[in-house]
């Protein structure tokens, strides 16, 4: 995902404003002229300078530029459907794996994201078996990795 | 160094364990480095939980054996597929691969092999000379050479990489704010924490690594794996053909190659990528066949392949000794030494030399290492480039997770990782470069803390910061990274973006 320059300028001062406006609530420290507000200031002025150079170079510029563009891939559906997928697995993994338990979990993640990138069944089942198998042995048991057991922690073993 | 810190040195890399180690990890390191968008980075950040888990000395030497085996194995899909296997193979591929083309294909991996092996032990000297005469230096350092070193480091980040500076600096800003979250400052205030606690020792910096180097790249990955990779050359002789009259016929261009390259990795900040692109662009400047450069010429690929390497060794020096991380490798290693209790700074070469010293082996090891191993996966460069990426990557994908997740034990890296991962790949699609930003992570408490105390003595002078003469000239060293988009329009004309 492309954006404008200046789009991307503008919020960048817009976080350096927050930070500058969060940092008032900060405590001075005593006796001394740099407290913990000091260093973040300094990148909260930068920030809002170097995201106006960002829109002043932008609005100089002579060649336009659309204020936000979709990658190519976006167009094709199997490659966009594997982004989506990334992104969306991650997030799966995060709000399912407690309760899920690590094993099915990534199981079944890694044999969604293989099918996806079309990997035959042949190969997409062996692999996500063996794999959550092989972290299991090395993560969790020689590592000793509290992987989360979910459902099945009656059988951990 | 005494004869007994030697001896010990050896004892603890000459282990078995250490040496299985070795030979797993170039393994690794070979195979991450030959698929194009795995990147020697990323076999770092990969490399981590399970480094978590060793002792200091095969910790490291995985490290150090996994990422010179990956800066070489780079060259290989570049000479095949016109692809570079890492960036820092980037500057040469459109070279290499027209000299495949040209049936010469054995001539570009065996130079990229060979030459890498030079520049790896070349740097791998000067490191074993440098550090621990530069640690005696440094043992007088105080906060204002500190300071300066820190922004030397940013500085040369931001300026030597190729692309829009403007936009290097505001990746680095982000990353120095990142660095503010947390107690970890001067006055010990929350910043930033929003009473989060998992927030209050500041952010975990290697699952934001994994997300940063390795889940922007299986992202861009993903999106473009329906084109399938065509190979130039299936069948490849034997690579060692014409290296010897190639090593008579350019042996300033060797020497440059890996002088540029240690000095380039030994500056805080810059790396073996940066370095590469230096030396093809100084290579092409003062050749006597420039023409040729462009057509498939070796001469270019003989002096960057040395000064990758080189750099990869270069980068320890500043890492080791100042704690300052010379790329984006040491920016992750500096945070493996400081869990194994090798604090990096100028008194570990006392505390620790044992193990110092056997780092400084496992290099040359590695280096030397490369040759068979590097012949085998040029040998094997068809199996390996058929590796079915369909469940490669959500192999990696799920121990990016893993890892994320071992370094707390907290579903929370892992959420940081995707976090990460995601902004790595925004930032990357509008041309900011992300190795600023994990500079200004790794470095952000360090340049606050000196900048603090030097104002303190200084009682707010700026000047104070030039009066020592180290800092005065660090100082001066810093200005003129700044100067160096100017040389750099002289140096790469056609070049000024990526």
């Amino acid at each position: 995902m492309k954006f404008n320059d200046a789009l991307i300028g503008a919020a960048l001062v817009a976080l350096g404003a927050v930070v500058l406006w969060h940092i008032q609530g900060f405590p001075p420290m005593l006796g001394q002229k740099y407290g913990p507000a000091w260093f973040p200031g300094l990148i909260a002025v930068g920030l809002v300078i170097c995201g106006s150079l960002l829109i002043f170079g932008r609005l100089r510029a002579a060649s336009p530029q659309p204020l936000a563009a979709l990658p190519e891939w976006v167009r094709r559906p199997r490659a966009a459907a594997a982004v989506a997928s990334v992104i969306g697995g991650l997030l799966f993994y995060i709000f399912a794996a407690d309760a899920l338990g690590f094993h099915i979990t990534a199981s079944l993640l890694l044999l969604v994201w293989a099918r996806l990138l079309r990997a035959p069944w042949a190969l997409a089942l062996p692999v996500a078996i063996s794999a959550t198998l092989v972290i299991h042995l090395s993560f969790y048991k020689l590592l000793k990795i509290p992987l989360p057991w979910g459902v099945f922690e009656r059988f951990a073993f | 160094m005494t004869l007994a810190v030697l001896s010990q040195a050896l004892a603890l890399v000459f282990d078995p364990y250490v040496l299985w180690v070795i030979v797993a990890s170039a393994a690794f390191g070979l195979f991450v480095g030959a698929i194009p968008g795995l990147t020697a980075t990323m076999a770092t950040a990969l490399l981590v939980p399970v480094t978590f888990f060793m002792p200091p000395v095969p910790a490291i030497a995985s490290i150090v054996t996994a990422t010179a085996m990956a800066i070489f194995a780079g060259d290989i899909p570049s000479c095949l597929l016109r692809m570079p296997g890492t960036p820092a193979s980037a500057a040469y591929t459109d070279e290499a691969y027209a000299m495949t083309k040209k049936g010469q294909g054995e001539m570009a991996l065996g130079a990229g092999l060979i030459f890498s092996v030079m520049g790896g032990l070349f740097g791998t000297a000067v490191l074993i000379a440098a550090a621990p005469a530069l640690a005696e230096v440094a043992l007088k350092f105080s906060s204002f050479e500190y300071f300066w070193l820190v922004i030397l480091g940013l500085s040369s980040a931001v300026f030597l990489a190729i692309g829009d500076p403007l936009k290097g600096v505001v990746s680095l800003l982000l990353g120095l704010l990142v660095s503010a979250v947390g107690l970890d400052n001067p006055a010990a205030f929350p910043r930033f924490t929003f009473g989060n606690a998992e927030l209050a020792g500041g952010f975990t910096l290697i699952p934001i690594m994994i997300g940063m180097f390795a889940v922007s790249e299986i992202l861009r990955n993903v999106a473009n794996m329906d084109q399938p990779w065509e190979m130039a050359q299936s069948k490849i002789g034997n690579v060692f053909t014409g290296m010897w009259t190639l090593t008579k016929r350019y042996p300033v261009q060797i020497l440059r190659g890996s002088t540029l390259g240690t000095a380039i990795g030994a500056l805080p900040g810059a790396g073996a990528d940066i370095a590469a692109w230096m030396s093809y662009a100084i290579s092409k400047k003062f050749s006597k066949e420039r023409e040729k450069f462009g057509t498939g010429h070796v001469e270019g690929i003989v002096e960057a392949g040395a000064s990758n390497n080189s750099a990869l060794a270069g980068a320890w020096i500043p890492a080791l000794v100042f704690g300052i991380p010379g790329d984006s490798i040491t920016a992750i290693v500096i945070g493996v030494l400081y869990i194994k209790g090798l604090n990096p700074g100028p008194t570990v070469f006392m505390e620790k030399a044992p193990e110092m010293y056997a780092i400084f082996i496992v290099f040359i090891l590695a280096n030397l290492l490369m040759i068979p191993l590097g012949v085998a996966a040029i040998k094997g460069a068809k199996q390996l480039l058929r590796a079915p990426r369909e469940v490669l990557m959500p192999v990696i994908l799920l121990f990016c997770i893993v890892g994320s997740f071992a370094i707390n034990n907290s579903i929370f890296g892992v959420v940081l990782m995707l976090a990460f991962g995601i902004v790595a790949y925004l930032m990357e699609e509008n041309g900011f470069p992300v190795a600023p930003a994990i500079l200004g992570m790794v470095l952000g408490a360090m340049l606050e803390e000196n900048f603090i105390s030097s104002m303190i003595k200084a009682d707010g002078r700026l000047l104070g910061f030039f009066e020592r003469p180290i800092a005065a000239g660090l100082g001066a060293l810093t200005l003129a990274v700044f100067a160096w988009p100017l040389a750099r329009a002289w140096l790469l004309p056609e070049r000024t973006s990526r």
